[in-house]
């Protein structure tokens, strides 16, 4: 579904020399595909996700979805930011109901949703992440788990194709951050999507995903890619599984070895 | 037992440390308003010095001027309403100006860039330094003092929001981008909003500045306004009607600055 086919990307540091942010990258994402994306900091993860959000611009090579380049951002790929991103004016509800302002319906007439289906679908996602009864909270009365939620709810209601989630739980504490994985995870398999996941967490990598993709730093390349052969439905409990095991301590094995490399 | 540190040692207070807080609110006000009787005692007191009472009038003096300013035939109210008119003339079409102009200046680089350089030069001179020049080309009508004012505030203004608009989040702009908002979109949904505190903020700059630069400008060159009215007292040496002049453009200044703190509490409460 998506295609990335050696992709390079170079950025100019002021007064430095340029970071080899991207060298050659190759990835494919098959359609409800759940891919992680971990390596050490620096190699160009977030990179990766930008250019497939189309926020980024590359110097070469090439990324489609469905055959077609991507050239910009489009609300068939939903981006769920580590900051959340949510507006700080809009309520719950209508930060919800903004994801979906621009979405059209599928139908040959194409006209966008009316108000009344855009308070139901915002409903029906208000609840799937737990947040009823804070539909008209401002984010600021919110916490940081409360406030991914809503994110997470806002990039389901675009209904895009893709969620591009770029270390969304990265900023929160390690019981709101299980809590979370494990809402994804339930959220995942009642609707799924093909879900790009970028972390630095190599437990959260192998719990998420059906295929966790390992890059490496400077330049950045994809060094390995690992399928996950554990059964959903996962929760935290998985994490004693001997496959989990084996899965993790072999990924964080290569990051931790590149992680040293680079320190050297 | 108590022995073991020396005697019956207190128990030790846990230190307090500076939080940077206000403080009780009942403590607050309490001191707010000693601190205003005991100024205004103070005052009484060393104007009760005959030496000092010459060039400073007392409390009583000043009430008194304004029972006889304020009295049929006195003009303090013609004074008040016409700095006034000037202010919220002058200060409303720099708001209406300076606005589309940040706005544009921080949409398009290139008009950024074109504008820039004047604003950051006019903003360094006082506006008060431009009197003559507009003396000189607009007379002594009211114009000059609408442009003078406005000048200030504009300048204040636009640089203020310009300020804002270039501080918007990034991460909020691509938000938007991704869920299919064009650049209209964005415009109106996120970076208008997202200015508004600062719209707000520049407002109120915009407003003291005003108020400064008008009475500034009506020492020079006009017969009423409170400006004009100190400067008349002071030729006479009446220090009275000088002091009734400063305190009430002191309380104009205050009053407007609360309701536009009360305009901005009512529309960011998200924030």
């Amino acid at each position: 579904m998506i295609r990335i086919e050696d992709v390079h990307k170079e950025y100019k540091v002021d007064g430095g020399k340029d970071v080899n942010a991207l060298n050659g990258v190759d990835l494919e994402i098959g359609k409800n595909e759940f891919v992680c994306v971990v390596g050490p900091s620096g190699c160009g993860k977030t990179t990766l996700l930008n250019i497939v959000a189309g926020l980024e611009p590359y110097d070469s090579g090439k990324v489609t979805m469905h055959g077609e380049d991507i050239i910009g951002p489009g609300p068939e790929r939903g981006v769920i930011f580590q900051q959340y991103a949510l507006f700080p004016w809009m309520t719950v509800r209508k930060n919800i109901e903004y994801g979906m302002k621009f979405l059209r319906k599928k139908t040959p007439l194409a006209e966008r949703y009316s108000r009344e289906e855009k308070s139901r679908m915002a409903d029906h996602y208000i609840d799937m992440v737990n947040l009823t009864g804070f539909e008209d909270s401002f984010p600021k009365a919110l916490s940081g788990g409360m406030k991914q939620r809503v994110a997470i709810a806002r990039g389901y209601a675009q209904n895009p194709e893709v969620l591009l989630m770029d270390e969304p739980f990265g900023a929160l504490d390690a019981q709101t951050r299980a809590q979370l994985q494990e809402d994804l995870l339930q959220t995942w398999e009642k609707e799924k999507k093909t879900v790009l996941f970028i972390t630095h967490d190599v437990e959260e990598a192998v719990l998420l995903a059906t295929r966790v993709v390992i890059m490496s730093a400077r330049p950045g390349q994809i060094k390995e890619i690992v399928d996950i052969s554990l059964p959903y439905p996962r929760n935290q409990a998985t994490k004693l599984d001997p496959i989990f095991i084996e899965h993790r301590n072999y990924i964080w094995d290569t990051v931790y070895r590149m992680y040293l490399e680079i320190r050297k | 037992m108590a022995a073991a540190n020396g005697g019956d040692a207190k128990p030790k207070k846990p230190r307090k440390l500076k939080d940077f807080s206000d403080g009780g609110k009942g403590t607050r006000l309490a001191l707010n308003s000693a601190s205003i009787i005991v100024g205004i005692l103070l005052w009484f007191l060393i104007t009760l010095i005959p030496t000092i009472n010459t060039f400073l009038a007392s409390p009583k003096q000043v009430y008194a001027a304004l029972l006889s300013e304020s009295a049929a035939n006195g003009r303090f109210f013609k004074d008040i309403s016409i700095s006034l008119q000037r202010v919220l003339i002058g200060f409303g079409l720099a708001f209406v100006c300076s606005i589309p102009v940040a706005f544009l200046m921080g949409w398009y680089p290139k008009v950024r860039s074109v504008v820039e350089p004047w604003i950051q030069f006019f903003r360094t001179i006082p506006p008060i330094a431009l009197i003559p020049l507009v003396i000189l080309a607009m007379g002594l009508g009211e114009a000059p003092k609408y442009t003078i004012i406005f000048v200030a505030a504009f300048l204040v203004m636009v640089v203020t929001i310009y300020q804002g608009i270039k501080e918007v989040d990034r991460t909020l702009i691509k938000a938007a981008y991704t869920f299919g908002a064009t650049d209209k979109d964005l415009f109106r949904d996120i970076m208008i909003p997202a200015a508004f505190p600062f719209i707000l903020v520049g407002a109120r700059l915009g407003m003291a500045a005003s108020l400064t630069t008008l009475i500034a400008a009506e020492l020079t060159g006009t017969t009423f306004g409170l400006g004009a009215r100190i400067q008349g007292a002071q030729q006479f040496m009446d220090t009275s009607i000088v002091l009734l002049g400063i305190i009430t453009i002191g309380i104009i200044g205050f009053l407007l600055d609360k309701i536009l703190l009360l305009i901005e509490k009512r529309l960011t409460r998200w924030k």
